[in-house]
């Protein structure tokens, strides 16, 4: 049995370059079953990139990561996904030619007995998954080009948690979308928290994060500038901590903050 | 359960239509987009029809360019997937020559001579057509390997095998053309003894017949296990009798094409059958080639539709970076649809070479440019993501018929390189117009 007090997900130490930039620079950070944690800072601040290691995208330097306490080998997106980790991408990761129900399934597919599509099969359970997310959604035949982004969006999302994720990557999940579908997407994430998924939500939006978030992580520059939760701190200190790197009394430093 | 009722009854757009004629598209799901181009065919056809005085609308002339598009339409089939993942190849041709020269050794020297099986051994038609295949499908593995692991630009590397297999084809036999071509190898290509005949046409055809059927019934029975909305069943019926009643035209045109008198009487003599007074009429039937055209189209269509293959396809096609973030190995399927693409040109080879009854290092020249132009009339976009076999297929149907077209018109070869080079160019723009116009 797990205990309950080991982390989901544990990444230690976490380094990436591009051309000798420090794009992530010895970040750590964790995550608990049924947990939200925010991780926020500007633009370049490293917090995609360190998602997107753990999400098999890129490949890390350097670190560790730990699913369960285990020792994971994370190379590629199929590797993540078979530890449970799925990802809803900032630029909406979906293929505009095929239908919702194709993208779905992608790399994944449904397959009858003899090995060939079992499309109708596909087309069900995506119309119970998108049901439940998103009762107005019908354009199942159309390619995913023709729906407005809210409805794109909502096909990434039911990708994520169409095959149970344990731990589920937000990255920006609401950019692209208007109030009505945000609010959505908020109720969304408070019932995947109340099943037991762990997850990390990237925002910029400080309100997105305070209203959802139970405990936030803030990166500047590459490096952690502390953690706290979310209850401890006020969002003009967190806005300290994005633009200055200051750390308050309510937070733990990190390796970027700065002193005094 | 609300929803349950919501998929039942959904608001079928046909209901706000009134002309029967957006009704029965509607109701049937056809792509619209075919339908044009079938129409714009009927065109070209009723037009030279006219122009060349009765001469196109023949079972002779029809029989011909069936025969004529065979190789172009193999490779066409492959060169969708090869655009559909916005990679080019423009090695098809060359490869189809070094192909055609291998098997052409193969079968007058190698197995013949330093093998030393028996003029019209069994083993000779076969193994020269394995050696060719795998021949193509190693080069398109190489070819995919560089494109997909060494990320060189697919530009780049079939414009290097354009000049890298013509070289080699010229090098297989240092330049001289090998003929004549094995006895059974030559039925590949065609001709009377390469066409089926009027009971196995008719026989193919109601096989196709009874698939037609079998498919829309059995897409019914799925669309009802999950409850889905379903097409209308006069909108069945009417697909099944149009794509019947085609099937069954085109077998009757092709059985309407006798034997040449001269071929008949000598087959005539040959297995002492009474000639009647009228001439002996023996039906052609349908040809090896677009036998195995169609064959290579129906399973290409089945790859692309129905298996994962075909799914990530479209999916690389249509957004690289997220079929990539699926987990899926876009690289390996590079690879694949590369190795399809030689194989299919090795097939492509098989026919142009037994239809010749030779292998010369000419062999394909510039067919990359009909493949290409056939993908993209048949509204293959360069853009990736959109594109099927049956439309490429058409497409190679309506370059072949414009060639054919102008030789029975007369016109001269540089004039009809304008009107092909021009009719693409309107094809694609036609497209553009289309699309833009649908969303």
């Amino acid at each position: 049995m797990l205990d309950a007090s080991t982390p989901l997900v544990e990444m230690t130490d976490i380094s990436i370059a591009f051309g000798g930039i420090k794009a992530v620079d010895h970040a750590s950070i964790n995550l608990h079953r049924g947990e939200v944690v925010g991780l926020l800072g500007h633009n370049g601040a490293g917090k995609s990139t360190l998602i997107k290691i753990l999400s098999g995208a890129y490949k890390r330097d350097a670190g560790d990561i730990k699913i369960n306490g285990e020792p994971a080998s994370i190379s590629n997106p199929r590797d993540a996904k078979a530890y449970g980790i799925e990802t809803i991408y900032q630029q909406l990761a979906v293929a505009d030619n095929v239908d919702a129900a194709a993208n779905l399934f992608l790399g994944r597919e449904l397959v009858t007995p003899i090995g060939t599509l079992d499309d109708a099969a596909m087309e069900s359970r995506a119309r119970e998954v998108m049901g439940r997310l998103n009762p107005n959604f019908r354009r199942f035949k159309e390619p995913v080009k023709a729906l407005s982004g809210g409805q794109r969006q909502s096909v990434a999302i039911a990708r994520a948690i169409l095959f149970n994720a344990r731990i589920l990557v937000m990255d920006e999940p609401t950019a692209a979308l208007g109030p009505q579908e945000t609010a959505q997407v908020g109720e969304l994430i408070k019932q995947l928290k109340s099943e037991g998924i762990g997850i990390f939500l990237i925002s910029h939006d400080i309100h997105d994060v305070f209203d959802l978030a139970d405990r936030l992580v803030v990166m500047k520059n590459g490096q952690v500038v502390g953690e706290a939760r979310t209850s401890d701190v006020t969002k003009d200190e967190v806005l300290g901590m994005i633009i200055m790197g200051k750390v308050p009394s309510g937070a733990k430093p990190g390796p970027g903050a700065i002193s005094g | 359960m609300a929803d349950q009722h919501a998929i039942s009854t959904p608001a079928h757009p046909s209901t706000f239509t009134q002309n029967p004629i957006q009704r029965f598209l509607i109701a049937t799901e056809v792509d619209t987009r075919l339908l044009g181009m079938i129409g714009a065919l009927a065109i070209i056809w009723i037009g030279f029809n006219i122009f060349s005085g009765g001469l196109f609308l023949t079972p002779r002339n029809l029989w011909n360019l069936s025969v004529q598009t065979a190789s172009v339409a193999v490779m066409v089939t492959g060169m969708v997937l090869v655009i559909v993942t916005r990679n080019i190849d423009l090695s098809v041709g060359s490869i189809l020559g070094v192909v055609g020269m291998v098997m052409g050794v193969m079968q007058t020297q190698i197995l013949p001579v330093q093998l030393g099986l028996g003029l019209g051994h069994p083993l000779i038609w076969s193994l020269s057509l394995l050696a060719g295949l795998v021949v193509g499908v190693g080069i398109g593995a190489l070819q995919g390997t560089i494109i997909a692991y060494l990320r060189v630009p697919a530009f780049i590397v079939t414009l290097g095998g354009y000049l890298v297999w013509r070289g080699a084809a010229w090098w297989v036999t240092m330049g001289r053309t090998v003929a004549p071509m094995d006895q059974t190898f030559q039925l590949i290509g065609g001709g009377p003894a390469g066409s089926i005949g009027f009971t196995w046409s008719w026989i193919v055809g109601a096989v196709a017949c009874a698939a037609i059927v079998a498919g829309l019934y059995f897409g019914r029975r799925q669309r009802r296990r999950f409850n889905f909305p379903q097409r209308p069943l006069w909108a069945e019926a009417s697909l099944a009798v149009l794509g019947c009643g085609a099937t069954i035209g085109a077998i009757w045109v092709a059985n309407a094409y006798p034997w040449p008198v001269r071929i008949a009487e000598n087959y005539a003599k040959a297995n002492s059958i009474a000639v009647p007074e009228s001439g002996l009429f023996i039906s052609h039937g349908i040809a090896v080639p677009v036998l195995i055209a169609v064959g290579v189209g129906v399973f290409m269509t089945f790859l692309t539709m129905r298996t994962r293959f075909g799914r990530y396809v479209y999916a690389m096609g249509g957004n690289p970076e997220a079929a990539e973030l699926a987990g899926i190995n876009t690289r390996w399927v590079t690879v694949k649809i590369f190795m399809l693409m030689g194989g299919l040109c090795a097939i492509a080879a098989a026919i142009s070479s037994a239809r010749l009854n030779a292998a010369t290092n000419a062999l394909g020249t510039l067919d990359e440019l009909y493949v290409i132009a056939a993908a993209v009339i048949g509204g293959t976009s360069l853009a990736g993501g959109v594109g099927t076999i049956a439309g490429a297929l058409l497409g190679a149907v309506v370059m072949q018929s414009l060639q054919s077209g102008m030789v029975l018109m007369g016109l001269d070869s540089p004039l009809q390189s304008i009107v092909v080079g021009i009719v693409l160019v309107f094809a694609v723009w036609l497209d553009t117009l289309y699309r833009r116009n649908k969303h």
